[in-house]
């Protein structure tokens, strides 16, 4: 069971839970805001889209096919 | 307009340069056709960095009185063209760049460029990514970026102009042989068309010189002036095998484009990886912060190159008719404007803003052979 | 930490996990990469609220059992770094793996269309929504709209009932007389029979489209046309795809040929490029029964087991007949060419809107133009749609094929090739 942060709030999930998938536990689901300001949330789920792109312990990475880690620091906003 | 005219003027290519001389015909109220055969050109490849450059006192004047257009024209862009006037800061890895970027704040200042030299620990106050160490940096305060396309672009929307999609395969004075057989004439036709000119014209001394490129991800606010490193001038760049150095620019988007390469003898477009590499190492010598962020697109672009790195703009001296504004290797987007205004100026016969005497093709072509 | 492997397989889907378990016997040392953290693909993808079926567990455990097969998990292909040898990145570090052999089984991604309101938090796509609940991603008591077409979408709707969603619709574009034409075929690929039943869901609605999602900061619900009326409903997610595109990037800049949208293969499973074989929905899409036998093929053929691989052939050639009934049924319909309007985003990457690229009549221009496909996404999402809508072929790929970090292009050798 890997304890997690994510914007600032601990959060404790499921072994095997994605990142994509934290977010919407801990909060709204929204990983980024995009270019004209709309929060965007996870699309294809599969790698592709881009849209679940996230800070993770300071590198940008995908949330959908990232699995939550113990320590881990999530942000959603640049 | 005579009768069997397409135009008064026709130009060949519709990058900046061909761009910039069909906006100033148009508002001399010429009407210009803009040909283009959606080729990829050095505009839509390069960085859009806007810089003086002072290698020699021909180029510091083009480039100089160049930037001063782009600040004069900037309120008037549309935000699509990004222009910024960001400032280019030039950097010194070690005691003699840095007597290098001494010499340059004397030359610059003298000629009344606004420029600052920055100590060695004032850098990285102005600029926190980049590593500890450097000696120092040459700031160039008027210096800037725009998105070169979209200001092509804006640039062929004036009234006056017409654009059409077409390869030209031969020229001929005044007159353009399209590919479907068909001759257009105008009372003069400009050659913008950068490395594809000699195709055109096989006597111009124009050769490619292939650089590429890289854009990372959006990462706002890491960096705020275009970092370029002195070696660019110094060394490294002005050797004839291929080369890199750490040319590092923010875009409007938060963007960072990370340049630069040069390679002869090439037209392969294909992204080298051994070069790519090459390039982002140096490029992170300088912020070594760059390592972990994402890069999103590399691809390559030609920069059309004359033997003494300055363009050639002016009548073509054996081919009346024909006038040129080519050969501007990195500076295309910076030197549009000055590019422009020079050949206007000599198609009108009037006395151009700066002596046009450094750019003439005669230096290379020989004097003119019809009266 | 660079690597060589006599057999390289990119992609752990059932068509790689198929290559790998039918190449191993040779003894050949294989490597198998997947950017997702677990095997399985999209099919057989695990986690927390996944049920795999006994199949799928079945072959990981028989990967498992092979001292010669090497898995690495959350690995991407960035760059072809040189002849037979690939730059690679995880989470931590970049390599380069050379190979002797390659097998792509790159899969397929949704072909995910432009609608009003399609950017709202709580749209995914079918597959999306699908692998986002098998991550853990709750949507207990949600009411859920499965929009789009394909078989995908019933897929979906049982993962999303399972794991307590509310679906209160499932609008499938086809027409209900080619949905029933492919329904009645079913019987003739026992495997698939289970699938026939959804067909009949109460919520199932053939000739029936997604025309807006609704909602300010999110998702509030959908406009749909349903058989030509329009209908609303209050939901709180949509899960919209319309079908898949094979990822050709990688085999295109290998340089293999494709045959339409797919990479071209021969019976054996092989591209144009010697040595470099293809399996799976990158070589057209046929469902996981036809990836699997695709990709033991690819595996037999790529270790000279030839007979094994001729042995498969009536196998694959039946599947392939299903294959072809699947995309007669589900083929698109036109109309579905006009659900983005003028201020509806096409890029989602750079925020285009479908008015800046309307007026374009390729995607180079477009693109400079506008920046749609300079995003992140690299023109994955707003390529395929723009592929669809206007005909525009997607640009060759370019390293890196997918973002990367800087100092994994790095490990490119630098010196310059003799």
């Amino acid at each position: 069971m890997p304890d997690l942060v994510l914007d600032g709030r601990a959060l404790r999930v499921a072994e095997g839970t994605t990142v994509a998938a934290a977010l919407a536990l801990a909060d709204d689901g929204c990983t980024r805001t995009s270019v004209s300001g709309q929060r965007r949330a996870p699309l294809c789920g599969m790698g592709i889209c881009q849209e679940c792109r996230v800070t993770i312990d300071g590198r940008r990475r995908l949330a959908c096919q990232t699995l939550c880690q113990d320590g881990m620091q999530v942000r959603t906003r640049a | 307009m005579n009768q069997g005219l397409v135009a008064d003027v026709i130009v060949i290519g519709a990058g900046i340069i061909g761009a910039a001389c069909a906006q100033a015909l148009a508002r001399r109220g010429l009407r210009v056709l803009v040909l283009d055969a959606g080729l990829q050109g050095a505009t839509a490849a390069g960085m859009g960095h806007l810089l003086v450059l002072d290698d020699n006192p021909a180029e510091l004047a083009l480039s100089q009185y160049s930037l001063q257009r782009w600040r004069e024209q900037a309120p008037g862009l549309p935000e699509g063209c990004a222009y910024r006037n960001n400032g280019t800061l030039w950097l010194a890895a070690n005691a003699e760049e840095m007597a290098v970027a001494h010499s340059k704040y004397l030359d610059l200042q003298t000629q009344g460029v606004a420029c600052e030299l920055i100590a060695r620990n004032a850098l990285r106050v102005r600029e926190p990514e980049l590593r500890e160490g450097l000696e120092g940096g040459l700031l160039i305060n008027g210096d800037g970026i725009l998105y070169a396309p979209a200001t092509a672009n804006w640039m062929l929307d004036t009234a006056g102009i017409e654009q059409r999609r077409a390869r030209v395969s031969e020229v001929d004075g005044n007159r353009v042989c399209l590919d479907d057989g068909q001759w257009l004439s105008a009372e003069a036709v400009i050659l913008a068309n950068g490395i594809q000119a000699s195709d055109l014209c096989p006597e111009l001394p124009i050769e490619p010189k292939k650089g590429h490129l890289l854009i990372t991800d959006r990462y706002p606010g890491k960096v705020t002036h275009t970092l370029v490193e002195l070696g660019y001038v110094t060394s490294a760049h002005n050797a004839t095998g291929p080369s890199t150095a750490c040319n590092i620019q923010p875009r409007p988007t938060g963007q960072l484009f990370i340049g630069a390469s040069r390679q002869f003898g090439t037209t392969d477009p294909q992204v080298e990886g051994w070069m790519l590499a090459k390039m982002l190492k140096r490029a992170a010598e300088y912020m070594p912060g760059l390592a972990q962020l994402n890069g999103i697109r590399a691809w390559t672009g030609f920069r059309a190159a004359s033997p003494d790195g300055l363009p050639l703009i002016g009548e073509h001296p054996s081919r009346k008719g024909l006038w040129l504004a080519v050969g501007h290797e990195g500076l295309g987007v910076t030197t549009a404007p000055g590019t422009a205004d020079l050949l206007v100026a000599q198609l009108f016969n009037e006395t151009p803003p700066l002596a046009a005497q450094d750019y003439l093709p005669q230096r290379f072509l020989g004097e003119a052979v019809y009266a | 930490m660079n690597e060589y492997a006599d057999l390289l397989i990119i992609g752990a889907g059932p068509a790689g996990m198929s290559a790998a378990l039918a190449a191993a016997p040779s003894g050949a040392r294989i490597i198998v990469l997947d950017d997702n953290p677990l095997p399985g693909g999209q099919i057989w993808r695990d986690g927390p609220l996944a049920r795999l079926p006994n199949q799928a567990r079945k072959m990981r455990e028989r990967l498992h059992t092979h001292s010669n097969i090497h898995h690495h998990a959350g690995t991407r292909v960035i760059a072809c770094s040189g002849p037979r040898q690939l730059l690679v990145e995880d989470a931590d570090h970049g390599w380069l793996i050379g190979y002797d052999k390659l097998i792509l089984c790159t899969g397929a991604r949704e072909l995910l269309l432009p609608f009003p309101g399609w950017t709202l938090p709580g749209v995914t796509g079918a597959g999306g929504l699908q692998a986002l609940i098998k991550g853990g991603l709750p949507v207990q008591d949600q009411r859920v709209v499965i929009a789009g077409s394909g078989p995908l979408l019933l897929a979906t709707a049982a993962t999303a009932k399972h794991s307590g969603a509310d679906v209160l619709h499932i609008a499938e574009q086809a027409s209900s007389s080619a949905v029933a034409g492919f329904a009645l075929q079913l019987p003739r690929w026992p495997g698939k029979l289970l699938q026939s039943f959804s067909l009949f869901d109460r919520h199932y609605h053939t000739g029936s489209h997604i025309v807006a999602a609704l909602g300010n900061e999110r998702l509030e619900g959908v406009r749909l046309r349903k058989q030509g009326k329009i209908v609303e409903l209050a939901c709180d997610r949509l899960a919209c795809g319309f079908g898949l595109i094979p990822n050709t990037q990688l085999g295109q800049a290998l340089g293999c040929a494709l045959d339409g949208t797919a990479l071209a293969v021969d019976v054996w499973q092989a591209t144009g490029r010697a040595d470099h074989y293809a399996a799976g929905e990158c070589t057209g899409f046929g469902g996981s029964e036809l990836a699997l036998v695709e990709g033991a093929i690819a595996g037999h053929a790529a270790v000279n087991n030839t007979a094994a691989a001729r042995h498969l052939w009536p196998r694959r050639a039946r599947w392939q007949r299903f294959a072809t009934a699947l995309n007669r049924a589900f083929s698109l319909d036109p109309q579905l060419k006009s659900l983005a309007q003028a201020d509806t985003l096409v890029c989602r990457c750079e925020d285009v809107p479908y008015a800046a690229l309307a007026g374009h009549t390729e995607w180079r221009a477009a693109k400079l133009a506008s920046r749609c496909g300079m995003g992140a996404c690299q023109g994955r999402v707003c390529g395929g749609a723009l592929q669809y809508l206007f005909d525009w072929q997607p640009s060759a790929p370019r390293p890196p094929f997918s973002p990367a970090r800087i100092e994994t292009l790095m490990c490119l050798d630098d010196t310059p090739p003799a």
